[in-house]
């Protein structure tokens, strides 16, 4: 089972849930494992205080040209979308920060002067969080590309157990990478215009993938009408209210899950995640009567 | 012309309401959002639109299933798992367009990708300029680039002289396009562990892409002990510490009142007019 | 020599442009500064690299100076292994431009006098 911790909008708690989530699961199942996938800004091992045990590093592979076998006929150059070389009348020229590695180049050059070489863009580390198995991928500060780092970090989720994962905050590609395949996606949402506004993007991202999805709101007040009126409204269940409360934010700010705080978190997890399980194999056989 | 871009690294710090409320207190300016993933400033400014424009992302393929043979080639090249079973999955496609090159059966096709739109708006505060990137789509640095770049040409065509822009989160693409050639970067960050952990990263990427870079300490008063290590780090990296603003309600009462909240009545106001000052002077406006 | 000059239109009298990789006309002169035709930058609406591929244009027009206002790092790393050289400065028009070009009072540039914009490569600011 794979749940996907995600939010249109940063800072809405994303972390911290998935964070306390995988540590109340650790009694329910045998295998717990939690991916932190938002490698532009992991923050996963600060409420886990994983002993990380390897490290791997990410690359993506960049064309080098041979000078001897080049011929400058220029075909790479106008076949590479990126932009990324430039044929002069003595040299082809690599640009590696706009590559994405197509492979286009090597495969289309007459005299085969390409080669592929690999170029870090992060490194993914894994490790263990009491019983909780962890991985983290990381982007190299500077670098651009973060998807490959995800798919990468997202390498580590087995079959077995339960996996979570901390997907990065937005819509667009790297949250994608993150949450496409997942059985469910956990949407964490904030009752402000921002976090409706947010949340909204975020439906339609997770529809799109056709994940079935369920919202956590996080900070929630008396009456916090705006996000559950919107749930109403979208046939979404709203599986968890979490307060706002001065006593969360300061342990949020040390670096103190959930669970940590008060025990009854670590109920109200466990019981999420049975209604998650739920609502999944509802999905299944929905589908499979379809 | 100045240009002063709000980042934060980590999400829900308050970049965007800090944003709003320059955007009240500048003069002659022109405000925009380069969080085109989830953007939230329009919230806060009520723009009427004045003009939109389509936002094309790179490319597609698509595959013609009467001219396909089945060879796999596609399949064997793309290395975005992007074709399989002969049909593309446009989500992972790059459009790189190798397969369209490479198919012998010439049975690819590149197609056109609406990947969103921008606009061209006016506010009470000035002109505006913002975007709306499709969900699920990806480029959001070239859509970053394009926004600033009209609200660029919209300042030296109307003789502004600032362009307050609020940036994204993270440290991708997004960000090192809107950081990319600003005056200053001011990371608004709060005293805790991640977004202390961000910082150092968001600090990290300014540098790395030259942009001088200031902080302003948001919520400071819920962990003192964490903001005095806050104020240590950015001495060590040489990095000003241009303001501290209390934590205070009045952040998600504007934000649920749709409005910039230096327009709430609340001591926060003052704070951020004195933060507002040292900008204008770091800025040496 | 071929005298490549950026332009926001076609021809001698139209207005010239700062920036290079985004600039829509290059409108080309010889080194008598008669006019020889205007080449469409089709580079200009790249998503990334807009810089390097306009240097690719101009060297498959065999472009031997260009003149323009604004060059990022790559696209200055590009025309500097691609032997084109660059001078900074334009004028109002395009036919202004190559006039100051001719009187010496255009500046020869080596190293880049724009930010990178990574993702994008347009480079708009002047380093101050």
């Amino acid at each position: 089972m794979i749940i996907a911790v995600a939010s249109g909008k940063g800072g809405t708690g994303k972390t911290t849930v998935a964070t306390s989530m995988a540590l109340s699961l650790q009694d329910m199942s045998s295998e717990v494992t939690f991916i932190d996938c938002d490698v532009e800004e992991p923050n996963g091992h600060i409420f886990l205080c994983p002993q990380i045990t390897g490290s791997d590093n990410i690359y993506i592979e960049v064309p080098e040209i041979d000078r001897q076998k080049c011929t400058r006929c220029g075909k790479c150059a106008d076949l590479c979308a990126f932009n990324a070389l430039l044929a002069t009348s003595d040299e082809v020229i690599v640009f590696p920060e706009f590559c994405h590695g197509c492979g286009g180049c090597r495969y289309f050059c007459p005299v085969e002067a390409v080669t592929m070489m690999p170029k870090k863009i992060g490194t993914v580390e894994k490790g263990l969080a009491g019983r909780v198995k962890f991985a983290r991928g990381r982007l190299e500060v500077g670098a651009a590309l973060s998807p490959p780092v995800v798919d990468a970090v997202k390498k580590h989720s087995t079959d077995q157990g339960i996996i979570i994962l901390d997907a990065p905050p937005g819509t667009s590609c790297p949250v994608i990478h993150s949450v496409r395949g997942s059985d469910f996606c956990l949407l964490v949402a904030e009752p402000t215009s921002f976090g409706l506004n947010d949340l909204d993007l975020a439906v339609q991202m997770v529809r799109s993938l056709g994940v079935p999805c369920g919202v956590l709101i996080n900070r929630a007040r008396e009456r916090s009408c705006l996000i559950e009126k919107y749930c109403r409204e979208h046939e979404l269940n709203v599986l968890m209210k979490i307060p706002l409360s001065k006593d969360i934010a300061g342990a949020y700010s040390r670096g103190i899950p959930l669970g940590a705080v008060d025990g009854k978190w670590n109920k109200a997890f466990r019981r999420i995640y049975r209604d998650i399980r739920e609502l999944v194999a509802n999905e299944g056989n929905n589908r499979y009567q379809r | 012309m100045k240009e002063i871009t709000v980042i934060s690294g980590k999400g829900g710090t308050g970049k965007t309401s800090v944003t709003a409320s320059f955007a009240v207190l500048a003069e002659n300016h022109v405000i925009t959002d380069c969080d085109v993933d989830a953007a939230n400033l329009h919230l806060l400014l009520a723009p009427e639109i004045m003009e939109v424009k389509k936002y094309w992302g790179m490319p597609r393929v698509e595959i013609n299933a009467a001219k396909c043979t089945g060879c796999g080639l596609c399949e064997t090249l793309c290395r975005y798992d992007a074709v399989s079973g002969g049909a593309v999955d446009k989500l992972l496609c790059e459009g790189c367009l190798v397969c369209y090159h490479a198919c012998p059966a010439g049975a690819m096709r590149p197609v056109e990708n609406l990947a969103g739109e921008w606009y061209l708006s006016r506010t009470r505060y000035g002109p505006f300029v913002h975007a709306r990137l499709g969900v699920a789509q990806d480029n959001s640095g070239k859509l970053v680039a394009r926004v600033r770049q009209r609200a660029r040409d919209l300042a030296e065509k109307t003789g502004r002289n600032l362009i307050i822009t609020d940036g994204p989160p993270g440290i991708g693409c997004p960000v090192i396009s809107a950081l990319g050639g600003t005056d200053l970067a001011l990371v608004v960050t709060e005293p805790t562990l991640s977004a202390m952990h961000d910082l150092v990263r968001v600090l990290d990427l300014a540098a790395h892409f030259g942009v001088r870079a200031a902080v302003c300490i948001n919520k400071w008063d819920i962990n003192p002990d964490n903001c005095r290590a806050v104020e240590d780090t950015c001495r060590d990296m040489n990095v000003p510490v241009l303001g501290r603003i209390p934590y205070d309600p009045a952040f998600m009462a504007a934000a649920l009142e749709k409005k910039p909240v230096i327009k709430m009545t609340s001591t926060v106001v003052n704070d951020i007019i004195s933060l507002w000052d040292c900008v204008k002077k770091e800025l040496g406006l | 020599m071929r005298i490549a000059i950026s332009a926001a239109g076609a021809g001698p009298d139209a207005p010239a442009e700062e920036r290079f990789g985004r600039c829509a006309w290059f409108v080309i002169f010889d080194e008598h500064g008669n006019v020889q035709e205007s080449i469409a930058n089709t580079a200009r609406s790249s998503a990334e690299g807009a810089g390097v591929k306009s240097t690719q244009l101009l060297l498959r027009n065999n472009i031997d100076v260009v003149l323009t206002g604004r060059v990022g790092p790559k696209a200055m790393h590009a025309m500097l292994n691609g032997g084109v050289v660059v001078y900074t400065g334009v004028a109002a028009t395009v036919n202004e431009t190559l006039e100051k070009y001719l009187n010496g009072q255009m500046k020869p540039l080596a190293v880049p006098n724009a930010r990178q914009h990574a993702g994008d490569t347009r480079s708009e600011r002047l380093a101050t």
